[in-house]
């Protein structure tokens, strides 16, 4: 079963194509990294992905799409206004269920970040503000995700850990990477972009960081 | 200079205020107005608190009228916001913002009497149309990506609450609240129409000759307004919303035959309730434009375009007065209680006191326009020019002020005299009221003579006047690159 599937599409940007033609599926189970030099595309892919994927799919967009006025438990919590009712999303604006504050907590705490949790977005760092939009990602409960540079702003061992996490959550997911080693320990398949189109697509497995180094 | 495009428009219109000073009526009627006057400064400096014990109802009215009008307008302003993408809304709300509340009220009083309906809806209705013009410039200002983010499927009250709303609640609460500044000053203006508020008791104190009591009244309205920021605080409005809706008064009870009757017979065109067909309702319209319409347009635009010139000259001369440029902090403490009150004195009122000690003329309609739009407007070009950072040794004084500050300010200064513009037409047009022969004149006439299809169609041009001089506002805006934020 594909849950990411982009057929023959293009993009373009004040009348010049930027990505494509291009095609793309992922499928249940797998979990791919987008490669290449910034400005190729990945980015422009991320958002047609996102636009022509089911609703049952996760989100970590390049500007990571938090409220600022609001705090980091609501910005959490927003993973799942879809599922619950109007009213129950506004009682919560003023105060919060205590399950719901228990089952974002967790998730903070395994991103490091529990301390936060009524602090508002504004006062976080940048690090910590990423980690706040996966924690959103991860609450959704949704099995698939898309997600754009989700650990740039993160160091080495909290990178780490937060690949380790997602790759826990999600069963299959497309992430662009910059960080190459990253993709290959995390990810079961590569998908390089040059110029808008594809330029490499294979599995993990069969590459080293030496395949994966021309495209940038 | 005159390379500038800011300087050729100045002057164009300084021109057009010359000409019009030529042919309109400027003069002073009243016997002994300087006397009047020093008796009505007189009063401003002995007010008696005490004579009359209505006083304070007077405020509690003001207050409650002000509160209701307000929260409703905002309220239906902002759904209205929510759909102002449909060009049939925005037209909507810019005929009901066109129209004034003293009209609003006018008509309301025709068909409710004197029932707090008429005075709640005069306020709520074009406060309605500005909400909404407000709210959806302000929300779509918002950063979209946070509801783009949103989960699939997300309803659109939850995308509002949790990515759209937070995002500019701040903005939506400093604009309501100075708004609320502004319904105070509307609400204090009804009792001019016979409305249980401040005005009213104003002209009846001014009427006999109570300097001190009116002294009072001001005195009181302007604590009121100056310490805002102290008495409504997230804590107290709750209080304030739950209890001004019992504290309008009782009014007189509405008469539901008059509701009917107005909206079966009085609007509708004498020749055609008395079957005159086609022929003699063109007669009766051509009758309306030329001996009413026509003059009326003509003087409102006459007070309109000298009362834009001489805001713009107070303004400049003014905003000095506040400006951390010049002058010592006492100084400048002066100044903003002397602005404070230029702003807070609406215009009608200020017209009415100058009516009074004057005589009937375009000059206490000039005086009065220019004095409440040039406080409101040098209040925030000295703001602005208090943040200029000038070199060490700048120049001082008037070389300051010619050289370093007017150059940087002028274009927003400028932005909002040119925003004020169809702001002073509105008010224009209602001082007719007061007896000057703008269209409010001829509006207040046909109502006394029972006249209401007329004074219909009075309002209506009107309202098409407001918006034309709107839509050349922004042309001009436009082509100057003028860019500002509204005001009231």
């Amino acid at each position: 079963m594909t849950v990411i599937a982009l057929n023959e599409l293009s993009a373009s940007f004040n009348g010049r194509r930027v990505l494509g033609p291009l095609s793309l599926e992922v499928n249940a189970g797998e979990r791919v990294a987008l490669v290449g030099k910034s400005g190729a595309g990945k980015s422009t892919l991320l958002k047609l992905a996102w636009e022509h994927c089911g609703p049952e799919i996760a989100l970590v967009p390049q500007d990571l799409g938090l409220v600022p006025a609001l705090s980091v438990f609501h910005n959490v919590y927003m993973g799942r206004v879809n599922q619950r009712s109007s009213w129950y999303n506004a009682l919560t604006l003023l105060r919060p269920f205590s399950k719901d504050r228990q089952a974002v907590g967790t998730i903070l705490k395994r991103l490091s970040i529990a301390d936060k949790q009524w602090s508002p977005l504004a006062s976080l760092s940048g690090g910590q503000r990423q980690r706040v939009a996966i924690a959103r990602a991860i609450y959704q409960g949704a099995g698939t995700l898309i997600a754009d540079e989700p650990v740039s702003a993160l160091d080495g061992p909290l990178a780490d850990k937060v690949m380790a996490l997602l790759n826990e959550h999600f069963n299959s997911y497309l992430i662009a990477l910059h960080d190459v080693d990253l993709a290959l320990r995390y990810c079961d398949r590569i998908v390089g972009v040059a110029d808008g189109m594809i330029a490499l697509d294979e599995p993990s497995s069969r590459l080293s960081k030496a395949d994966i180094l021309p495209l940038y | 200079m005159f390379s500038f495009p800011t300087v050729r428009v100045s002057l164009f219109f300084i021109v057009i205020a010359v000409g019009c000073l030529l042919l309109a009526d400027l003069s002073i009627s009243a016997a002994n107005p300087w006397k009047d006057l020093g008796n009505f400064f007189l009063g401003l400096v002995t007010p008696d608190f005490f004579s009359y014990q209505g006083l304070a109802t007077a405020l509690l009215r003001t207050l409650a009228f002000a509160f209701v009008g307000v929260a409703l307008g905002s309220a239906v302003g902002f759904l209205l916001a929510l759909a102002y993408r449909w060009s049939a809304v925005r037209i909507f709300c810019g005929t009901i913002r066109a129209v004034h509340e003293l009209f609003w009220a006018l008509i309301f009083l025709q068909f409710f009497g004197f029932h707090p309906l008429t005075g709640v809806l005069a306020i709520a209705i074009p406060y309605s149309g500005i909400f909404a013009k407000v709210y959806s410039e302000i929300l779509d200002e918002v950063d979209p990506e946070p509801a783009r983010a949103l989960p699939k499927g997300t309803g659109l009250i939850s995308t509002y609450l949790f990515a759209l709303l937070p995002q500019c609640w701040e903005q939506i609460k400093t604009y309501t609240a100075y708004r609320l500044e502004c319904g105070l000053r509307s609400s204090a203006v009804l009792g001019f129409v016979g409305l249980p508020t401040l005005g009213f008791y104003l002209e009846s104190s001014f009427a006999q000759g109570l300097y001190s009591e009116a002294g009072a009244m001001l005195i009181l309205f302007y604590v009121v307004i100056a310490t805002i920021p102290l008495w409504l605080r997230r804590q107290t409005l709750p209080f304030f919303l739950i209890a001004a809706p019992f504290c309008l008064g009782e009014g007189f009870p509405i008469i539901w035959d008059n509701v009917s009757r107005f909206f079966t017979e009085d609007i509708i065109p004498a020749p055609l309730r008395h079957g005159d067909g086609l022929a003699g309702l063109f007669d009766w319209g051509a009758d309306i434009l030329i001996t009413e319409a026509m003059p009326g347009i003509w003087n409102t635009l006459l007070l309109t375009q000298m009362a834009l010139v001489l805001t713009g000259i107070i303004a400049l001369m003014t905003f000095p007065l506040i400006s951390t440029q010049f002058g010592r902090p006492a100084g400048r403490l002066g100044g903003h209680v002397f602005l404070v009150i230029l702003r807070s004195t609406p215009e009608y009122m200020l017209a009415y006191i100058l009516l009074q000690v004057w005589g009937p003329s375009m000059l206490p309609a000039v005086v009065a326009l220019a004095l409440h739009n040039g406080g409101i407007i040098g209040h925030l070009v000295g703001r602005q020019s208090s943040n200029l950072s000038l070199r060490a040794d700048a120049p001082r004084g008037l070389n300051r002020y010619g050289y370093e500050i007017v150059p940087r300010v002028y274009r927003s200064f400028l932005a909002l005299l040119f925003y004020r513009w169809e702001i002073i037409m509105r008010e224009t047009a209602i001082l007719g009221i007061l007896g000057i022969y703008t269209l409010g004149f001829f509006v207040d006439s046909a109502i006394q003579n029972i006249q209401f299809d007329r004074a219909l169609v009075l309002i209506a041009i009107t309202a098409l006047l407001n918006i034309g001089i709107d839509k050349l506002s922004r042309v001009i805006r436009r082509r100057l690159a003028l860019q500002t934020l509204p005001t009231c």
